[in-house]
């Protein structure tokens, strides 16, 4: 999960690539090659969001330092 | 001893008329701390007002009680407008409370409105130093009271719209003396150990004086200082706090808070299928549309009739061997023309055709003589007639002087 992936970053490109592709500018190759990037940059979104994990914590003070632990409400 | 006793009750309708009639008790106005409340269940309130030496009775008709703008407890210290007046029933005198307020609400706006004042001027609310709140925040920090209806709404909230959502809480406590120094540090921490990528600070409804930590300039700096944008959700919609006017964005409520910090997943996956769809079909029409251009192309003559090209050629071979032709019989007729205008005038030239005139040629051993020196007496010549030849003799050579 810490990888280095922006999703706002990744959906502004999203939105780049469509445009791009509706404006029918590209030649047929360079559509495909987009295409392919445009879905694999798709599907990397979506992993990201369901590979995202819950997680409601509470930090605490404990011997002065600040620990992570689950929040119980 | 001839004078005759009253009644208690006699007394105490006394005591109440007499202070019935008293201008001054009829409309007291005191101030005090708030013990022994009891907000009866038929609305009407019961309680204490004291100061350091001193306590009254007061008592608070739901009529009035339905104006209040707070709720009265105990320790609050209050303004109280009403009558002073007799229970006659226990001989006790109490005030009868037409209207209270906070007390030092006075004071607290005044400070308010100075802070905010002078914090205004130093361009801590300056819009140009608001963050962006991140579009999708990994971690979502949340500073509020770990206890309470807040965090569990922004909890609620924030699991709703995204159910692997990523919380962290560092309590703080959200009113009362100090609050505000906590309330600053723990800004401090989260930014100090990059906790989070938003964070909510957050705080139900309250009194103004309840609010209070939340207009402190301690708070004010360490919003304005921290690096980690900072959504603000602090009382009512209606309360504006000094909080509120640094954060980088205001939310009326926790719950709207959670809102705009954490993005409906629903949204986001329906704007990821919208991609989808738009590629497949920008791709489609690509497709399509070099479909269209390719038979659009194989249409063209070049291709349904492969021939016509070397049909256009022979056609032109055809032309330029016509030409050829033509050209060459043209030269050919010219070259006539000349040999017979040629021969016309070489026969013209031809030495028989002076013989005919009565010209003859004579030879000598094949010779042409040409002079009567090339002969001697005696020789034998050819003479050619432009009919025949003789052989003669040659008698007598006549040279002309």
């Amino acid at each position: 999960m810490e990888q280095d992936f922006n999703f706002e970053d990744a959906i502004a490109e999203l939105e780049k690539i469509a445009q791009e592709l509706e404006n029918g500018k590209l030649n047929l190759d360079e559509a495909i090659k987009k295409f392919e990037v445009g879905m694999e940059l798709s599907k990397k979104c979506t992993d990201y969001l369901e590979n995202a994990e819950k997680k409601i914590n509470v930090l605490v003070e404990k011997n002065g330092e600040l620990v992570e632990e689950k929040f119980e409400n | 001893m001839n004078i005759k006793p009253i009644s208690v009750t006699e007394l105490n309708l006394y005591i109440k008329d007499k202070i019935n009639k008293d201008e001054f008790l009829n409309n007291v106005y005191i101030k005090g701390e708030i013990s022994n409340f009891k907000h009866h269940y038929t609305g009407h309130m019961y309680f204490t007002l004291k100061d350091e030496k001193s306590l009254i009775k007061c008592i608070m008709f739901k009529s009035s009680t339905e104006r209040l703008n707070f709720t009265p407890k105990d320790g609050m210290k209050v303004r109280v407008f009403g009558t002073v007046a007799v229970f006659e029933r226990d001989g006790v005198y109490q005030i009868y409370c037409k209207a209270m307020e906070e007390d030092g609400l006075g004071d607290l706006y005044q400070k308010y409105e100075e802070l905010k004042n002078k914090l205004e001027k130093k361009g801590l609310f300056d819009s140009i130093h608001k963050k962006r709140i991140p579009f999708m925040p990994k971690v979502i920090g949340v500073l509020t009271s770990s206890t309470g209806s807040v965090i569990r709404d922004i909890i609620n909230v924030s699991t709703r719209r995204n159910p692997n959502v990523y919380i962290r809480l560092l309590p703080v406590p959200v009113q009362g003396s100090g609050a505000e120094k906590e309330i600053a540090k723990a800004i401090e921490i989260m930014n100090e150990k990059k906790l989070a990528d938003v964070i909510i600070l957050a705080r139900g409804g309250g009194s103004l004086e309840d609010l209070w930590p939340f207009n402190e300039e301690i708070v004010a700096e360490a919003i304005y200082n921290s690096n980690i944008p900072i959504i603000s959700a602090v009382g009512h919609e209606t309360d504006f706090t000094i909080a509120d006017f640094v954060a980088d964005l205001r939310a009326p409520t926790p719950s709207a808070a959670a809102e705009l910090a954490v993005k409906d997943m629903r949204d986001i996956n329906e704007k990821l299928m919208n991609y989808n769809k738009r590629y497949k079909l920008a791709l489609n029409k690509k497709v399509e549309f070099m479909k269209l251009r390719f038979e659009k192309v194989m249409n063209r003559r070049a291709y349904t009739n492969p021939l016509q090209r070397i049909q256009d050629e022979y056609v032109r071979l055809d032309k330029v061997m016509k030409n050829i032709e033509i050209s060459i019989i043209k030269q050919e007729k010219e070259l006539r023309v000349k040999t017979i205008e040629l021969i016309t005038k070489i026969d013209s030239l031809s030495p028989l055709k002076i013989l005919t005139r009565g010209y003859v040629v004579a030879e000598k051993e094949g010779n042409i003589v040409k002079s009567v020196d090339d002969i001697k007496l005696n020789d034998d010549i050819n003479v050619t007639f432009s009919d025949g030849k003789v052989k003669a003799n040659v008698k007598e050579i006549l040279k002309n002087k």
